[in-house]
């Protein structure tokens, strides 16, 4: 449960978010993400007020990279890849560039289940490179990454936030964080403590 | 909270994604992971059938006997085995690619009408297979006119189950036993459309209407489809 969090992160800005497990860094994902509704306050993302009822274009316009990667695990990556364009209505042409530039043009025939947790995390940051949010939101995404893999992810933040787009990263890694964002707070027991 | 100094709209897609764009590639996704993983023609179908094959040794091979309830073991069996079939795809749907799905725009009437394009072709697949083995193993008494309605009453029990499993599976995503869950959902609701199904050839050999009946399946199947519909928004946002 979240409790008077207040904050703004403006176009541009990467802000990030370091606390313990169980203090709330997913919730407050899930809830930027309009995934979550909020019991008392006010809450605007991309300038929309997430109250309101046809949430479907604010929502398009965020890409989130959670806990687990989200692929079919019968279908190859570039399979996965272009189920999400044709959902999202994006041009499909522009796959194998983003399979390249993530390293996986080898691999794209592979099918998920039989891919690495980093393999599939680097078709997540393909997705986002073809899908061009202009919110990006990061729950512990570099977790678990090699260097490679975790650079791409620094490159995606900086790629949204030199769009004017912005970015909420949460890690465990906190010179990570000092490092990607502006700001970095604190998130404990539900509550934002501390924004430097 | 949150963010400041955007303008609202999809950043790479611009309007080239419509309803039935979405409904189709869930449709072809969903059949393409069946085709690769077969749940339903190998693991399913052979059981169903195996299941069918039981029954005149438990009427100690009374021909006659199984003769006339062959029918009745068609539709018990159908429906038995059809739920699984009804209910693999929202099984294997996780908070998490619902949530993708939410991000991606995806309209969730339109999941539902994909699920339901999807799991009809396998669902009526499913129920012809059985129907063929129905005939061959139980040699089925049958009225005159009888085939006809009996294909037509499976089509029609096809739609309704996989409407019934679809929405079942929407109204339990992200309970911990949902598919126990969602199949006693469908069970119970599944009863007109297993009465009307039984009963519309059974009237055949009675001689007697089989309108009531038929209209029944129908007026069953367009009303899930309504309330499967009319549902998915407000079934996708209380499921979170």
């Amino acid at each position: 449960m979240l409790r008077d969090v207040d904050l703004e992160v403006g176009a541009g800005e990467a802000f990030g978010v370091a606390g313990p497990n169980g203090s709330g860094k997913t919730t407050l994902i899930r809830t930027a993400a309009t995934l979550l509704s909020i019991d008392l306050g006010r809450l605007t993302v991309l300038g929309q007020d997430a109250g309101a009822r046809d949430l479907a274009p604010t929502r398009s316009a965020i890409g989130l990279i959670g806990h687990q990667p989200t692929l079919i695990p019968e279908l190859t990556l570039a399979e996965n890849l272009t189920h999400i364009t044709r959902l999202a209505g994006v041009e499909t042409g522009r796959i194998p560039r983003a399979l390249d530039v993530v390293g996986l043009s080898e691999a794209s025939e592979r099918r998920a289940d039989a891919c690495s947790f980093g393999m599939k995390r680097r078709v997540e940051i393909a997705h986002l490179l073809l899908t061009r949010p202009h919110l990006l939101l990061l729950d512990e995404a570099a977790s678990g990454l090699d260097e490679a893999a975790r650079h791409l992810i620094e490159a995606l933040v900086r790629s949204v936030c030199s769009r004017g787009g912005g970015c909420i990263v949460v890690s465990h890694d906190r010179a990570q964080l000092s490092d990607l964002c502006s700001r970095v707070a604190t998130l404990s027991d539900g509550r934002l403590e501390t924004a430097l | 909270m949150f963010t400041s100094g955007y303008v609202v709209g999809r950043s790479a897609g611009d309007g080239t994604v419509t309803f039935w764009s979405q409904a189709l590639e869930i449709a072809r996704v969903d059949l393409t992971v069946e085709r690769r993983i077969g749940n339903t023609l190998r693991i399913t179908v052979p059981f169903a059938v195996v299941a069918l094959m039981v029954f005149p040794l438990a009427l100690d091979l009374q021909l006659t006997t199984v003769s006339n309830i062959g029918i009745g073991v068609f539709w018990a069996l159908g429906v038995l085995f059809g739920m699984q079939v009804a209910l693999r795809q929202s099984a294997a749907d996780s908070r998490e690619r619902r949530d993708l799905q939410a991000l991606l725009g995806v309209d969730p009437a339109a999941r539902f009408v994909g699920r339901l394009l999807s799991g009809g072709v396998l669902m009526s697949g499913f129920l012809l297979i059985l129907l063929l083995a129905m005939v061959v193993l139980l040699d089925p008494a049958v009225p005159e006119g009888g085939w006809w309605m009996l294909i037509v009453a499976t089509l029609l029990v096809s739609i309704g189950l996989t409407e019934l499993g679809t929405l079942a599976g929407e109204v339990t995503a992200g309970l911990s036993n949902r598919t126990v869950l969602a199949s006693l959902i469908v069970a119970p609701l599944g009863l007109p459309l297993i009465i009307g199904a039984s009963q519309s050839v059974a009237a055949l050999s009675r001689d007697t209407s089989i309108l009531p009946w038929t209209l029944l399946l129908i007026a069953s199947d367009l009303a899930l489809a309504v309330a499967g519909v009319a549902l998915a928004q407000p079934l996708e946002e209380a499921t979170r």
